[in-house]
Formats: C-alpha cells, sequence, structure tokens
C-alpha cells in the first residue's frame, strides 16, 4: 500500500476532515482542475510541486482568464505532468522542449496566455539553449521553472541547478559542478520579468505568477522546491515537512537582501526571494504584426 | 501564371504558401536554405509567420506548437538537421498533429558533402524516430512535381492528422525548369471540422472513422495533448484496453487508404520482361535509360514511385508479377531496393547504387537491364 493510500485512510477516521459534499462546485479555483481527470497525482506525498500547481490556479483565478484563453506548455518529468490536471488547453511536450512548442503556439495565437512549465533539468539542462533564445526574443511567454535541484522522475540525479557538493544518484561523492542560477541566465537572456520564490511562500508565489502571466513579453518565476524522496533523502536533510521549513528558514527577502553590506551579500548562502526584473519591451509577436502590415501595406 | 525559371525549392515554398501554410520554423542548413529565404519574403504578404529558430530541434517543437494553434505548418532542413528532427518528429506522429517536413537531401552520414547530391535518407525517413509509427514520405520528380507534391503533403498530413515528409534532393531542389504554376485560389485542402460539443469531443477517439477531427487550441475545445500513451481524451494511460485499440487504429490509417495515398506513375509496355523503378532525382535517370532502351527496340517498364512510404506494395506486387526483372536505380547503397526485394524476392531486384554524390547515369542503368 502505499504512504498515499495509508495517509487518505488515516483522513477518513477523522470526520471533521471530510469535505462536506459541494465543495469542488463551491471552489472557483478548483473548478480550474479538471473534473474527469482520474486525481490523485503522479506525484509523491509531500512534494512541493502540488502548491505551485496551487499558486498557477490562482494567479490565473486572480487574473480572470477564462480558460480558454490559457495554454500550458510542459517538457518532461516531474514538474511537467502538472498540466494534465488542470482544465485549460495542454501540451505535454518532449524533454527540455517546452518553450519551443510554446514559441509556435504563442506567434499562432498571441491573443493566448501561453505558460510553460518545467523542472530545473528540463528548463536549463536539455532545454538550456530553448531557455535562453525564448527570453532573447521576448516572446509573450511565461516560464514557470520549478527547481527542485534534481532529477526527480528519473530518480535523484544531479541537475544543472544542484549545488556544489550535494550528493545525488550520479554525484556519490558529491556533485563536482557548479549550479546555475537561474533567474540570473533570465535576466542575461533578456527577459523582462523575472522573480523568485519558494514553496513555503504559496501567496508569494501568487503574486508573481500573476505579475508574470500579465507580462507583454518573456516572464520567468522560479519556484523553488524541494525533492525530499531523492535529494532529500541522499542528503539526509529529513522529511518533506523539514525540507518545506529549511526554505522557510533559509531564504530571506530581496529587500533584506538589499540592507546587507557588501561582505554581507558576499556571504550570503540563503535564497533570495523577490522580483528582479519588471520591464518593457517590445514583444516578439507584436513586432512581427507590425511587419505583417508594413510587408501588406507594399513595403520592400 | 506566368511561364517563370524556378528552382525546386522555391516551388516548394509556393507550393507550401498555396497549400494555406501559415507558420513555417527552420534553422539554415545547405541546401535546404532557400525554401526558409523564400517563406521569410513570402509567408507575411499572406499574414502568415516565418521565425529561424536556434536549432532543428525547436523549428521541429515550433511547427507542432502552432498547428496545435491552428496555422498549417512546415520545416525544411537536410541530413543533419533531419537527424535532430527526429524526437518531435515521433511526437507529432505520436499526438497525431499534422505537419510538413521537408529534408532536401544531401550526402550523408554525419556533415558528409554538403553540396553533393543523395538518396541516403530513405530509411532515415521511414524509422528515423523510435517505436512503431505511421508516416508518409513523398518524393518529386521535377520542379513543377515538387509544387504539387507539396499541396499533397499538406492535404495528407491534414487529412490523416500525421507528419508528412518531403523528401526531396539536392538535384531537384537545386535544378532550375520553367514552370507554369496554377491559381493559388484553385488548391483545395482537406480542412478539419468537429461537430461535437466541446463536453463530448474525443481527440483520440477510436472511431467512427480512423482518423479523428482535430479542435486547434483556443477554440473552446480543451484538451491534453501528450506523447505519452494516451486514451481517447488525451489522458495517459497504461491500460492495455486503452492503448491497443489506439495502436490499432494509428498503424493502419494509412495503410487502409494506400488507394489515395500511393502516388505513382507507371509507363508499361505489353510483354516487357524488364522494368526500372525508381523516385526522386533517380527516377529521371530511369526515365532517361527507358527512352534509350526503347529507342534500341528494347521492350521496358517505367514505375515511378512518387510515395515512397507507406511502402506501394500492391504496385510493386503487381509489376513483380509481370517482369522478370528489375532495376532500381537509387543514390545511395540500396535502400528502398530493399522494399523492393522484400516484396518481388530478391531474385528479381538489381540494384544500381551510387552513394559519392555522383548521379546514377542512365548508362549504369542499361548495363544492369540485360538478361
Ligand atoms: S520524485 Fe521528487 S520531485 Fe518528483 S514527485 Fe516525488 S518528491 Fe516530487
Amino acid at each position: 500500500m502505499s504512504q498515499h493510500i495509508l495517509d487518505a485512510a488515516a483522513l477518513n477516521q477523522d470526520e471533521a476532515l471530510i469535505p462536506k459534499s459541494g465543495w469542488f462546485e463551491q471552489s472557483e479555483t478548483l473548478q480550474k482542475l479538471r473534473k474527469n481527470k482520474k486525481f490523485p497525482t503522479i506525484w509523491c506525498p509531500g512534494c512541493g510541486i502540488g502548491v505551485v500547481m496551487g499558486a498557477l490556479i490562482r494567479a490565473i483565478d486572480h487574473l480572470g482568464l477564462k480558460n480558454d484563453d490559457v495554454a500550458l506548455v510542459a517538457g518532461i518529468g516531474c514538474t511537467a505532468r502538472m498540466p494534465v490536471y488542470m482544465d485549460f488547453n495542454t501540451l505535454h511536450t518532449t524533454h527540455g522542449r517546452a518553450l519551443a512548442f510554446a514559441t509556435g503556439l504563442k506567434i499562432a495565437r498571441p491573443d493566448m496566455k501561453v505558460i510553460a512549465i518545467m523542472g530545473d533539468g528540463d528548463a536549463l539542462a536539455i532545454g538550456g539553449n530553448h531557455f535562453i533564445h525564448a527570453a532573447r526574443r521576448n516572446l509573450g511567454i511565461t516560464a514557470l521553472v520549478v527547481n527542485n535541484s534534481i532529477y526527480g522522475m528519473t530518480g535523484g540525479q544531479y541537475s544543472p541547478t544542484t549545488p556544489l557538493g550535494k550528493r545525488a544518484t550520479t554525484a556519490p561523492y558529491g556533485n563536482v559542478e557548479p549550479p546555475f542560477p537561474v533567474c540570473d541566465l533570465a535576466i542575461a537572456a533578456g527577459a523582462t520579468y523575472v522573480a523568485r520564490s519558494t514553496v513555503y511562500h504559496a501567496l508569494e508565489l501568487d503574486k508573481f505568477l500573476a505579475e508574470a502571466i500579465a507580462k507583454d513579453g518573456f516572464s520567468l518565476v522560479e519556484a523553488v522546491s524541494y525533492c525530499h524522496t531523492t535529494y532529500g533523502r541522499l542528503n539526509k536533510l529529513g522529511t518533506a515537512a523539514d525540507m518545506m521549513r529549511a526554505l522557510k528558514d533559509n531564504s530571506i527577502s530581496r529587500t533584506a537582501f538589499d540592507a546587507m553590506s557588501p561582505e554581507q551579500k558576499a556571504d550570503n548562502t540563503k535564497i533570495v526571494r523577490g522580483k528582479f526584473v519588471d520591464i518593457d519591451r517590445p514583444q516578439y509577436t507584436a513586432i512581427y504584426a507590425n511587419l505583417i502590415t508594413r510587408v501588406q501595406g507594399g513595403e520592400k | 501564371m506566368a511561364v517563370k525559371l524556378m528552382q525546386g525549392n522555391e516551388a516548394i515554398a509556393k507550393g507550401a504558401v498555396a497549400a494555406g501554410c501559415r507558420f513555417y520554423a527552420g534553422y539554415p542548413i545547405t541546401p535546404s536554405t532557400e525554401v526558409a529565404e523564400v517563406l521569410s519574403r513570402e509567408l507575411p504578404k499572406v499574414g502568415g509567420k516565418f521565425i529561424q529558430m536556434e536549432d532543428e530541434i525547436a523549428s521541429m517543437a515550433a511547427i507542432i506548437g502552432a498547428r496545435v494553434g491552428g496555422l498549417k505548418s512546415m520545416t525544411a532542413t537536410s541530413g543533419p538537421g533531419f537527424s535532430l528532427m527526429q524526437e518531435n518528429i515521433g511526437y507529432a506522429a505520436m499526438t497525431e498533429v499534422p505537419c510538413v517536413i521537408v529534408n532536401v537531401q544531401r550526402l550523408g552520414p554525419s556533415t558528409g558533402q554538403p553540396t553533393a547530391a543523395s538518396q541516403g535518407d530513405v530509411m532515415q525517413a521511414r524509422w528515423g524516430t523510435h517505436g512503431d509509427h505511421p508516416i508518409i514520405v513523398l518524393s518529386p520528380i521535377s520542379v513543377r512535381h515538387s509544387f504539387d507534391l507539396t499541396i499533397k503533403a499538406f492535404d495528407f498530413s491534414e487529412k490523416y492528422r500525421t507528419p508528412v515528409i518531403l523528401l526531396t534532393d539536392e538535384i531537384i531542389g537545386h535544378m532550375r525548369e520553367p514552370v507554369e504554376l496554377p491559381d493559388f485560389k484553385t488548391v483545395k485542402i482537406f480542412e478539419h471540422s468537429v461537430t461535437e460539443k466541446p463536453a463530448d469531443y474525443k481527440a483520440y477517439r477510436n472511431g467512427p472513422g480512423d482518423v479523428p477531427p482535430m479542435a486547434a487550441f483556443g477554440t473552446g475545445y480543451r484538451y491534453h495533448i501528450t506523447g505519452l500513451f494516451h486514451d481517447e481524451v488525451g489522458f495517459p494511460t497504461q491500460r492495455l484496453d486503452e492503448i491497443d485499440p489506439w495502436l490499432e487504429r494509428v498503424n493502419t490509417k494509412l495503410t487502409n487508404h494506400m488507394d489515395e495515398i500511393a502516388l505513382y506513375e507507371e509507363d508499361y509496355e505489353d510483354g516487357a520482361k524488364v522494368a526500372l523503378l525508381s523516385y526522386g532525382c533517380s527516377a529521371r535517370t530511369a526515365r532517361h535509360a527507358m527512352k534509350l532502351a526503347r529507342a534500341q527496340g528494347q521492350k521496358v517498364d517505367l514505375l515511378s514511385l512518387f510515395t515512397i512510404w507507406p511502402f506501394p506494395e500492391k504496385q510493386v506486387e503487381a509489376l513483380g508479377d509481370k517482369v522478370d526483372r528489375i532495376v532500381v536505380p537509387e543514390m545511395n547503397r540500396g535502400q528502398l531496393a530493399l522494399e523492393v526485394e522484400r516484396i518481388v524476392g530478391r531474385k528479381k531486384v538489381r540494384r544500381v547504387g551510387l552513394a559519392n554524390g555522383e548521379m546514377v547515369t542512365p548508362q549504369m542503368v542499361l548495363e544492369k537491364m540485360g538478361g
């Protein structure tokens, strides 16, 4: 019996915890989940990815977007399984290619909100090239990168965001490669909105995601999560709850970071949460629409 | 339209516009680049969109994404780029998203000889991506034919919800011939129409018919598309009772319609005991050899295949029953000949393969024709 079923059995014993009938229909945000999809999710009980899904739904709900006008495009991995549970136009593609598929979709349908959902390996290793070029083009796509520093689905191999020295099944003596700073990479490549928070700070994620999706340009939200079943186990970081607590203890706001002295900043090892870029520059599909107008107007 | 001197690659680009292609994503590669150059100029004129992607993997992904968004789409490439596209060609086959991939074949393997012609990707076009999958591969023999088959490629890809590969080569692609193109308004392409209500829509239903209609994203039909094995509504599944009917449908949806999909030209003579069978640029060699042989009073049949995958087994089998020997010239070491051998038996087949960038000559074919 899986851990999940054990938990469900425990839940059933406590009448007070059982949702009353009609709870699904009454919840605006839950209406954005697929009614015909079999739940529970494929995720391990306690995984942080579900928190990100909740934040994404709340952000879309907050913006008042119609389900028809939203497309979720994902690659491969634990995070990339997210779209199937949500009642939007959902495209589950090949490993690393979410942004490349999203590029075609966004150009075909500039009016739609296209959100690419990727894990760290998906977005930055196999998909790294697509990531920087989508940002450079400033296509109006939101890239949501759930960063748990590991390949979860394949069982815990080191990823481009695994910290130096940490263990993975393919780094049994500790990782010898330095990690990519996801937000810095997006900023350098030209993203017009860049923000980071963690799955502990779910409401902050809601806000950043809403702003990112509203942005008419390439936006990136890095949602720092954890994988207790692989990374946590291999690095002796405790349970899901322990890892969630660690995100609270080991992160600081950008405001707090900005108030630090240069020496303190240099020594800082905590995750900095906040918005790093929010600028406007011409968005790709708008530029191309203008090109079509010029050409059809007779420009040679 | 007036008669114009035109390259094969240019004719492909014009055929795409005529077929209603409104999205192109590609990456520059010799000898296919003219297709991209012409479309970057032509597409905006008709409200279409062109993008040069960061690589061929992304190009293939982008054209699938654009078609999911409702635009007929295409990419063009050659050997090395075609290798990179295989991943997402498999995705298009799996998810049944129509798209057209032009491969202007050059000499391989690897970087090979970028400016030299070849027909070395015949097997890759069929089996390049992993797993059993349906695919249509068309091969033009002239500049005007490149235009016509591009239109066919779009028509088939829409009608059968499959990637279609236009497998041309450096010779047809760069050759210039005088052509007169038809009025684009006369071109008819299959259009999907979804009649079900969104709640009843099943993007992957296993009947009625073997090709369910495709709804574009953002039209009220919200559904899931995945490269995983999926059920009729597109959700991932591992249940054999859901997978098996789907597998059966997708893997027969083309072979069940070979009467329409098999495109070819027969030029047969009563009493001929030898036949020439070819495709693409080598079909021109075969035709030349046929003329020379007939001029010398020899009876000879000619079968030019324009559809090479699924392999037109019925036509080749009938030819095998009619003649004693079939000569198969091609610019590789005998790839399509393998299929001919499979159908008519090895003893009847004579390969004329050349894989050094030089065209097979009519003389080489004539030498193999003898009894
Ligand atoms: S393997 Fe890790 S990332 Fe994947 S669902 Fe389990 S906990 Fe989450």
